[in-house]
């Protein structure tokens, strides 16, 4: 019998650890290689090719045609990519400041509402994440289009003349970024909220608390492993999204992962969008690891 | 803590909660509308539906979709549930922090990059791009979304029962089927139902590891809408969401009603 519990750990473990090395982490030591070979045109449109069957040898003529030359084109503050880096991030930090403001209020009051109530709201709260992404940012196109519903109700009412150009502009990519990603904020703060020792308030209230300074001084404090969960989990996919300024940015709207899928399917060069993700993860590594901790240690105080 | 809601509380939830559904509402609205314009309002029309049925690349696209959807969340479920297991049920092994780094990263990574080295990796080992090459990259990434869902359930698991199987002399592989799996099996369900709607909305992964032949409905929708909004579209859309809100509010009911079977069991149990 122990030996077939042992064969079970084993094949448990052992198959979804080897599919996500050949799915997962070994793509990106390609897409590392790749980012250090220089382009040519041919098929596939990148040199050099590590060739095994030569050996060692080989393998020193592969690493002595590794190029930077892809890393000083992408940090070539004459390209765009620089500029894009640095609007994804102040992008990616307004939004995310944004979804706390929107989304703390709503988490609140969900987590104070009756007990018998609360599935329900939450189930509200979850069920547009559900549905499609993509429809809910071009639902965005009807509502902020010169001649969308959003002006006509502002003409109608007289607030406006003239009707306002939202989409197109960084305004319409916080909207799309604010309203796709509010799911993701109220969650984690719901959960922390919910979770809140209600007789801390009362002691805080009974000593002379304001209801306003009990929340700054027990409340918020308390839900902030909440905040950094919701925040992170909104920046980070922020920083690297591609649909929401595509579809409802401008022209001017430089996101950095707009520019790698241009520079991939427009420019076609391989190697640079290569070198242009792997400065992209780096960016990422430290929000990325943080967030992991966190998650590591809820599932931790869960036991 | 005071149950009692306070006007603020009240407005915060009602002005989000319309915040997140008047949008979708309004698209829902307009696939009725007669006019070919969609921000002008010209009756009640059911033209776009039936124009719908008509255009055949639209329908091939859902199908394609479906496809790998159905596929690719069915193995993604069980790996998954597999890796979930490993996390919470195997205290020490090799490589374990590697392991649960990559169980985790794909949940926030880019789609961007996922995509792009999912793709250099297929053109790497010469394999021929098309419906099974986005199958296999919306495993790797659904996979990990079913792994923290049955991961969560599995952390609050009384073992006691798979234990007194044990005792009694039950194979680990056994136990597993007549007591593990129908306890987590919410979980394994809503991770499944995770990993089909994440399947059938992305578009990013599936543009960088499609070929032809293989065009998915997010792709075909976003290419039309890049044209320009059509009332077509909002109708397509309209039935995505009919179908995924009739799925979920199945599932919960579902949930719901095997929760309380649970209960009751426990407490017939508790009671003898």
């Amino acid at each position: 019998m122990a030996g077939e519990k042992g064969r079970g750990r084993f094949f448990v473990i052992a198959i979804p650890y080897i599919w996500l090395l050949l799915l997962f982490l070994v793509p990106f030591f390609i897409v590392m290689k790749i980012s250090l070979s220089q382009d040519v045109i041919a098929s596939p449109p990148y040199t050099p090719l590590l060739d095994l069957s030569k050996g060692w040898s080989g393998f020193l003529d592969f690493v002595s045609q590794l190029s930077f030359s892809n890393y000083f084109y992408v940090l070539d503050g004459d390209n765009e990519f620089l500029g894009a880096y640095g609007s994804s991030l102040v992008i990616a930090s307004i939004s995310t400041i944004l979804l706390l403001l929107v989304g703390y209020p709503i988490a609140y009051g969900m987590a104070r509402a009756s007990r018998s109530i609360q599935p329900t709201l939450l189930m509200l709260i979850i069920l547009p994440f559900w549905t499609s992404f993509l429809i809910r940012v071009y639902a965005w196109i009807g509502i902020l289009s010169p001649e969308g519903l959003l002006n006509q109700a502002l003409q109608a009412v007289g607030l406006i003349d003239e009707p306002l150009q939202i989409l197109n502009t960084d305004l319409a990519v916080y909207i799309g970024i604010v309203y796709s990603y509010l799911p993701f904020m109220v969650l984690p703060l719901y959960s922390a909220l919910e979770k809140l020792d209600g007789t801390l308030l009362e002691a805080a209230q009974d000593l002379g608390c304001t209801p306003l300074k009990a929340f700054w001084l027990i409340t918020f404090p308390l839900s902030l492993p909440g905040v950094a969960a919701g925040a992170l989990l909104c920046f980070i996919p922020a920083v690297g999204e591609f649909v929401i300024p595509d579809l409802l940015g401008g022209s001017d709207t430089m996101m950095i992962g707009k520019s790698l899928w241009t520079e991939f399917t427009v420019n076609r060069s391989w190697t640079s969008s290569s070198a242009v993700a792997v400065l992209l993860l780096l960016v990422l590594v430290v929000p990325i690891v943080i967030y992991q901790n966190i998650q590591a240690r809820q599932l931790e105080a869960g036991k | 803590m005071n149950k009692g809601m306070s006007w603020f509380n009240v407005t915060s939830i009602v002005a989000g909660f319309a915040f997140l559904y008047i949008p979708i509402l309004l698209l829902v609205i307009y696939s009725f509308n007669a006019s070919r314009l969609v921000t002008v309002w010209a009756g009640f029309s059911l033209q776009w539906y039936a124009s719908l049925l008509e255009n055949e690349q639209l329908l091939d696209a859902a199908w394609v979709t479906l496809r790998v959807a159905f596929i690719s969340s069915l193995i993604a479920t069980v790996l998954g549930t597999m890796a979930a297991l490993a996390l919470t049920r195997y205290g020490r092994f090799f490589g374990r922090t590697l392991f649960s780094g990559m169980t985790y990263a794909p949940l926030v990574m880019p789609e961007v990059i996922t995509g792009l080295s999912l793709l250099l990796l297929f053109v790497a080992i010469g394999f021929e791009r098309g419906f099974w090459t986005i199958t296999l990259a919306h495993i790797t990434f659904t996979m990990c979304f079913v792994a923290v869902v049955v991961q969560s359930r599995l952390v609050t698991f009384d073992r006691s029962l798979e234990e007194a199987a044990l005792d009694l002399g039950c194979t680990p592989f056994k136990t597993f089927f007549i007591i593990t799996l129908p306890l987590i099996l919410p979980a394994v369900v809503s991770g499944f139902l995770l990993a089909f709607t994440l399947s059938m909305d992305d578009l990013v992964i599936a543009s960088f590891t499609t070929g032809p032949g293989a065009t998915t409905l997010p792709m075909r929708i976003y290419s039309q809408v890049r044209l320009g909004v059509t009332p077509e579209i909002n109708a397509a859309c309209t039935i995505l969401i009919a179908i995924v809100t009739v799925v979920v509010l199945i599932a919960s009911v579902v949930t719901k009603h095997q929760e309380k079977v649970r209960e009751a069991e426990e407490r017939a149990a508790a009671a003898q």
